[in-house]
């Protein structure tokens, strides 16, 4: 990963890179996912390769590129439902998310998890949820854990606008204060809580002012811009690392697709969604490109790469083996194991 | 052996654990002022505060930490001081340490002990008086745990930190004072039963509080030549079918007495497995579904008995049976 002493167009080029394969990725996912769930409208298509509800991250891909930029292998995350760009993003295999989100056994969960409960242990990635909010106590105790086992590893714990409305918001940011804890806390802020405009359903001026409340460090930043992402990931993150505590970053950007795949969005203005498309974290992020100098040939090549990897995890999810029915009894629990009834 | 009181024999069990391996931590309210049943008293003294860590009242995330850190290396012990107030931790229970190891392929444990004490708390009311130890049963991931003695406190707590597994540890309200032997060696194995009297009679299968109404009611029938087996369980979820089937097809007849809700408790789930697999006349006792009343006459109402028990093996002996609760 080109440092932040690399330059401009070799880190942005970098961060670009990360977006571009969670963009395909997303893309691919979404296919594959046609008519997969019933609900707002669509009929349930039971041959789709990619079944049940299918939050994808398209737009959002700044918020996870900047962040992750700035940790380390060792160091902890916890997602979303919408959580494919923050696993790719961290370090794990687009294949064998790809098989996990066909329920394939080579899946990084063995086909047990899907997309809204996407993880990757081995790099630090420690699961999305599909409970809002409910990633924030155990980002906590990671961070609480570090602490304890003395541990250099710091803990990025992403959740979206409508998690600062649920119980554990308070009571995560409380406890990572009063305790000192390494975690840099990600409000990534695509403006709906599913299909409902959060302002609406928010008191107060927001996910900052609490973090303030409660005394963290609050920064807010054009979620879109992976530069302003990245600067002030670095910042944060070096913060916590030189032992200040928690920290707490609120990303401005925009769900470019509905609360699931199905999910037209068709409550949404108009007009607010042809400005977040002029507004899209790959296109504002391939003009600086350009305008550092990186040739368009080089940036083509970049998404090239990014896709033919995810044409490659296609592949290698549709090749992957099925679980077997045996599987399903698998890592329930040993005490008790094989007392089913 | 020594003699010591229930609480005490739990604070022996974690402390040795914590002694044994520093990756065990406690958490929650109060800690540090020895619990509120004084079932941690010590422990913040001898092990220090970032072991024994007071937390602020936020059951949510007292539990979903504990799941962080489990994942993390370690090996944490959770109080919720009555099972009542872990419903406000319930999706950290039952969707995040249940579901962990699961829903990621088998990718991380949750190695977490929590401990959610449950039964009539005299003059507590509806909100303190709970035992929800069915609910927790009905959960795939979770083993569940309710002891009945100073020696099961110590030595079921010992394997329920060492077991790896998340474990809802329910000990009762009002057995804290409770005194009894407690070996130098904890020597429990989660989901075995005990047989706690021998009989030839009934069976009759209980946990926590009840088992000590159970032994009273067994002491009575055997004045009047009624011959019962008493089984404490002490293990909920795994349950051991094994002790209860073999019991139960020797005496021929089985009760099964608990403080929790007759309705949908765990006695339901032992008396139709019994029944389903020896064909044999099968009763079970439990709280009619009120909540707990403030008054000692309400409490009372919401209470099982010794009497009732009786009244129940006495179906089971003199009939066939057959009939209607007795509770």
């Amino acid at each position: 990963m080109p440092g932040a002493n690399s330059s401009p167009a070799a880190r942005l080029l970098y961060l670009y890179r990360t977006m571009a394969r969670i963009r395909a990725f997303e893309n691919a996912a979404e296919e594959a996912s046609r008519g997969s769930v019933a609900a707002f409208g669509a009929t349930a298509n039971t041959t789709a390769l990619v079944r049940g509800p299918l939050h994808l991250s398209t737009g959002q891909e700044a918020v996870a590129a900047g962040v992750c930029a700035n940790l380390l292998r060792s160091d902890c995350l916890t997602s979303t439902h919408r959580g494919h760009g923050h696993t790719l993003a961290k370090g794990a295999d687009a294949s064998a998310m790809m098989c996990e989100l066909f329920g394939r056994a080579d899946g990084t969960n063995k086909g047990k998890g899907g997309s809204m409960h996407i993880a990757d242990f081995a790099v630090g990635m420690l699961g999305a949820n599909g409970v809002v909010a409910a990633g924030i106590p155990i980002a906590v105790g990671a961070a609480h854990s570090a602490k304890i086992r003395g541990s250099s590893a710091i803990v990025a714990c992403f959740f979206g606008d409508g998690a600062i409305n649920r119980g554990p918001f308070l009571e995560g940011l409380n406890w990572a204060r009063i305790f000192d804890l390494p975690i840099l806390f990600v409000c990534e802020d695509n403006r709906y809580s599913a299909t409902t405009a959060t302002d609406a359903m928010t008191a107060g001026a927001g996910a900052a002012a609490r973090a303030r409340g409660i005394g963290l460090p609050a920064e807010t930043v054009d979620g879109n811009d992976v530069i302003a992402v990245d600067d002030a990931a670095r910042e944060l993150v070096a913060r916590i690392r030189a032992g200040n505590g928690p920290q707490f970053m609120h990303a401005l950007t925009y769900r470019i697709k509905g609360h699931v795949s199905v999910d037209a969005a068709a409550y949404r203005d108009q007009g607010e969604v042809e400005q977040a498309i002029e507004s899209d974290p790959l296109k504002l992020a391939g003009s600086r490109l350009a305008a550092l100098g990186v040739p368009a040939e080089r940036i083509a090549e970049v998404d090239a790469e990014a896709q033919a990897e995810i044409q490659a995890a296609l592949a290698a999810a549709h090749a992957a083996r099925v679980p077997d029915p045996d599987e399903a009894y698998a890592d329930v629990q040993d005490t008790g194991a094989g007392q089913w009834r | 052996m020594a003699l010591m009181n229930y609480a005490q024999a739990a604070c022996k069990a974690l402390a040795e654990a914590m002694r044994a391996d520093a990756s065990v931590v406690a958490l929650g309210e109060d800690l540090g002022h020895g619990g509120v049943f004084g079932q941690y008293r010590g422990l913040q003294q001898e092990f220090g505060k970032a072991r024994v860590i007071d937390t602020p009242i936020s059951e949510a995330t007292i539990v979903g930490a504990a799941v962080g850190m489990a994942l993390t290396g370690l090996h944490p012990v959770v109080e919720m001081r009555v099972v009542d107030f872990a419903l406000c931790a319930i999706d950290e229970i039952v969707n995040q340490a249940a579901k962990n190891r699961y829903m990621f392929g088998g990718q991380g444990r949750v190695p977490l002990v929590a401990r959610l004490p449950i039964g009539v708390w005299s003059g507590s009311a509806a909100q303190h008086s709970q035992s929800l130890e069915a609910w927790f049963a009905h959960i795939p991931g979770l083993v569940v745990v309710a002891p009945a003695t100073p020696a099961d406190n110590h030595g079921l707590l010992a394997a329920a930190i060492a077991c790896g597994d998340p474990v809802i540890y329910m000990e009762h309200k009002e057995l804290w004072g409770f005194q009894g032997e407690v070996p130098a060696q904890a020597e429990c194995v989660l989901g075995k039963a005990r047989i706690a009297r021998s009989g030839t009679d009934v069976t009759l299968v209980s946990w926590s509080r009840m088992l000590h109404t159970a032994l009273a009611a067994a002491e009575q029938a055997a004045q009047q030549g009624v011959s019962i087996e008493v089984i404490d369980l002490r293990t909920i979820w795994p349950w051991d079918r094994q002790l209860v089937l073999e019991s139960a097809a020797r005496t021929g007849r089985l009760l099964v007495a608990h403080e929790a809700v007759q309705a949908a408790g765990f006695g339901a789930e032992i008396v139709a497995t019994v029944a389903q697999e020896l064909g044999i006349p099968v009763r079970r006792a439990g709280a009619p579904r009120i909540p707990v009343g403030y008054a000692r006459t309400l409490e009372d109402a919401a209470r099982v008995s010794a009497e009732t028990l009786l009244l129940e093996l006495s179906a089971l002996v003199n009939g066939d049976g057959r009939g209607r609760s007795m509770a």
